[in-house]
């Protein structure tokens, strides 16, 4: 403890050192569309960002940026201390990218194509061997190990795909909409191997146009639009924007429905605009509201037909922020 | 305050102390040289895994050598040779133009299923993937050059001269087919998918094959096409091969393809990296 090296290795473990990943002021211009607007976000190191946002929103612009695969038409960017512009080849070392795309080589086995990355990292070819037998074992390919990957299913790919973005152990990942496109049982066994990559402090930027993946994954969320910012948070925070959770009741008739308004009007209940047969109110005091409502429309004659619970979603702020044309 | 250091030059031990050593590579011209093998090596082994495609790449010459020599060959005559042995080297230059043809395919299917996009994200080499490429294609032109001298042969064609000449008459050949491959690396870098490369370079390949002195002597072309048709580097590769397997004066026709060759591959190859980088 005394020792002072061991004091900054445990600071750098918490996570409160640099960020793993900076961005500036990103503006990126294609000819005379403006893909980004000037975004700026930090990741701190073992934590994972969620960048949110409708197709063209250019979330995949920025990954292209950090990867240092397209350059910035103004600001600034930074992996693990290096620029993105000025020292490509440091920043290249640092990351893992596994794109929207799974780039792997259709014709190569599984294993040739983690031992073709492997080698491109300029491992030795035993060290790049020994790397791909342990990937292959991690996702769950070894029995297709020799197989042209062509013959893979779509969540074996990107099982691949995600694997040879971790062959040399990189500090920051980078992914582009990683499970776009698979079923919802590989949707979750990739998730459950990013959850594992950032229990072991990975630093991870995930593009992604599932709010349930965010959710799920980051721990900070940018909700990104037309090259802008639209909101920042915690999952949590951003729902909170949208405010309270709704008690929605149904009635026989809008008859009904009315005189429950009417009845409820400390509650603030208000007819629902998509249906008169019902009715919200906010959720305010907490359950006991129900059950004083409940009282309430009991003592004038009225019984709901039903009852339901709106917890805002993801969804909702999603929605709020990038508008009906997301 | 060594330790606060690496933390703040954030290299990448400094970022996560638990990750096993990373061999640091060079940038030099060694590691430029390994990375275009391993994708050399990448690209011979897509190559063995399809090997339809190496079949096509000798049935459509096949036809060629046929429909010449037994269809059109006997109209055309062409003076001091057979035309059996006018023609074969003539088809041994096109099979390598049209072998350069997947230089543009290979890449331009890389950057459309995305895999460009990952190996520019790599610490690699910025030349290595077209370098791989160019090598990978001009290594399977070799394979093709010596199956059609087989097919050739066979139709009746002899080489006058003798094995080094023959041997010096293919690395012309190869030696064509790699600047070549530089054009439509730039090509393939260009569009989208392999179709589009395809339709890209063939308007570009169709008057360089068919308007020079492959197949017909082009005395008998009208005066315009004439000049092309004598000055472009089909014509020149396919007057060097037929020097060195033919006999005859040799060392201006090898040096005026040489010239070609080396030119197209020095004034391309950096343009077409240029590309890459800037995709």
């Amino acid at each position: 403890m005394s020792h002072p090296s061991r004091g900054v290795t445990a600071t750098r473990i918490t996570g409160t050192g640099n960020p793993a990943i900076v961005a500036e002021g990103l503006v990126k211009h294609f000819g005379d569309v403006e893909a980004l607007k000037g975004v700026s976000f930090e990741v701190p190191q073992g934590t994972v960002l969620g960048l949110l946002g409708p197709n063209g929103a250019g979330k995949t612009t920025a990954v292209r940026i950090l990867t240092t695969i397209l350059q910035p038409t103004a600001g600034r960017a930074e992996i693990t201390g290096f620029d993105v512009v000025a020292s490509p080849r440091n920043v290249r070392r640092s990351i893992g990218l596994a794109g929207q795309y799974a780039a792997v080589d259709e014709n190569l086995t599984g294993r040739e194509n983690l031992i073709l990355v492997g080698r491109l990292n300029h491992l030795s070819k035993a060290a790049a061997g020994v790397r791909a037998t342990e990937l292959l074992d991690q996702f769950h390919l070894s029995d297709a190990a020799n197989r042209p990957a062509r013959t893979y299913s779509g969540g074996m790919r990107r099982r691949l795909d995600l694997g040879a973005a971790l062959v040399t152990h990189p500090p920051v990942l980078l992914l582009d909409e990683p499970t776009t496109g698979l079923d919802p049982a590989s949707r979750q066994e990739l998730w459950e191997v990013i959850g594992g990559l950032v229990a072991d402090g990975t630093t991870v930027l995930l593009t992604t146009q599932y709010l349930e993946e965010a959710d799920r994954l980051a721990d900070r969320i940018i909700v990104i639009d037309h090259g802008v910012i639209a909101a920042e948070g915690t999952a949590a925070e951003l729902k909170a924007r949208l405010g309270e959770t709704t008690v929605v009741l149904g009635f026989a008739d809008a008859v009904s429905a009315a005189s429950a308004v009417a009845v409820l009007a400390t509650h603030a209940a208000t007819i629902l605009p998509e249906d008169d047969h019902g009715l919200a109110m906010p959720l305010r005091g907490g359950p006991t509201t129900v059950r004083d409502a409940l009282n309430a429309l009991d003592s004038a004659g009225l019984s709901p037909t039903r009852i339901d619970l709106h917890e805002p979603t993801l969804d909702d702020v999603f929605l709020s922020l990038t508008g009906p044309t997301a | 305050m060594t330790a606060t250091t690496t933390l703040t030059d954030g290299s990448n031990t400094g970022f996560r102390p638990t990750s096993p050593a990373v061999p640091m590579p060079g940038d030099g011209a060694l590691w430029a040289v390994r990375d275009t093998l391993t994708m050399t090596w990448r690209n011979l082994t897509t190559i063995r895994r399809v090997p339809q495609l190496l079949v096509f790449a000798i049935v459509q010459p096949t036809i060629f050598v046929l429909m010449f020599r037994y269809v059109f060959g006997g109209s055309i005559s062409i003076p001091g040779h057979s035309y059996v042995d006018y023609l074969m080297p003539g088809i041994f230059v096109q099979t390598c133009a049209f072998g350069a043809l997947n230089t543009a395919i290979g890449l331009a299917e890389d950057k459309g299923k995305g895999l460009l996009e990952r190996l520019r994200s790599l610490p690699m080499s910025r030349s290595a993937v077209l370098g791989g490429r160019v090598l990978a294609d001009t290594t399977r032109n070799v394979f093709v050059v010596v199956l059609m001298l087989a097919i050739g042969y066979a139709v009746g064609f002899r080489a006058h001269t003798n094995v080094v000449m023959v041997a010096l008459g293919v690395l012309m050949l190869v030696l064509f087919g790699f600047a070549l491959s530089w054009i439509f690396a730039l090509i393939g870098l260009s569009v989208s998918n392999g179709e589009a490369a395809q339709a890209a370079a063939f308007p570009m390949l169709a008057p360089l094959v068919f308007a020079s002195n492959a197949f017909v002597d082009p005395a008998k072309m009208p005066g315009w096409l004439q000049a092309w048709a004598r000055h472009q580097p089909v014509s020149a590769a396919a007057d060097a091969v037929r020097a060195c397997m033919l006999g005859g004066p040799t060392a201006h026709k090898v040096l005026i393809s040489l010239a070609w060759s080396l030119g197209i591959a020095i004034v391309l190859s950096p343009i077409a990296v240029r590309r890459y980088r800037r995709l």
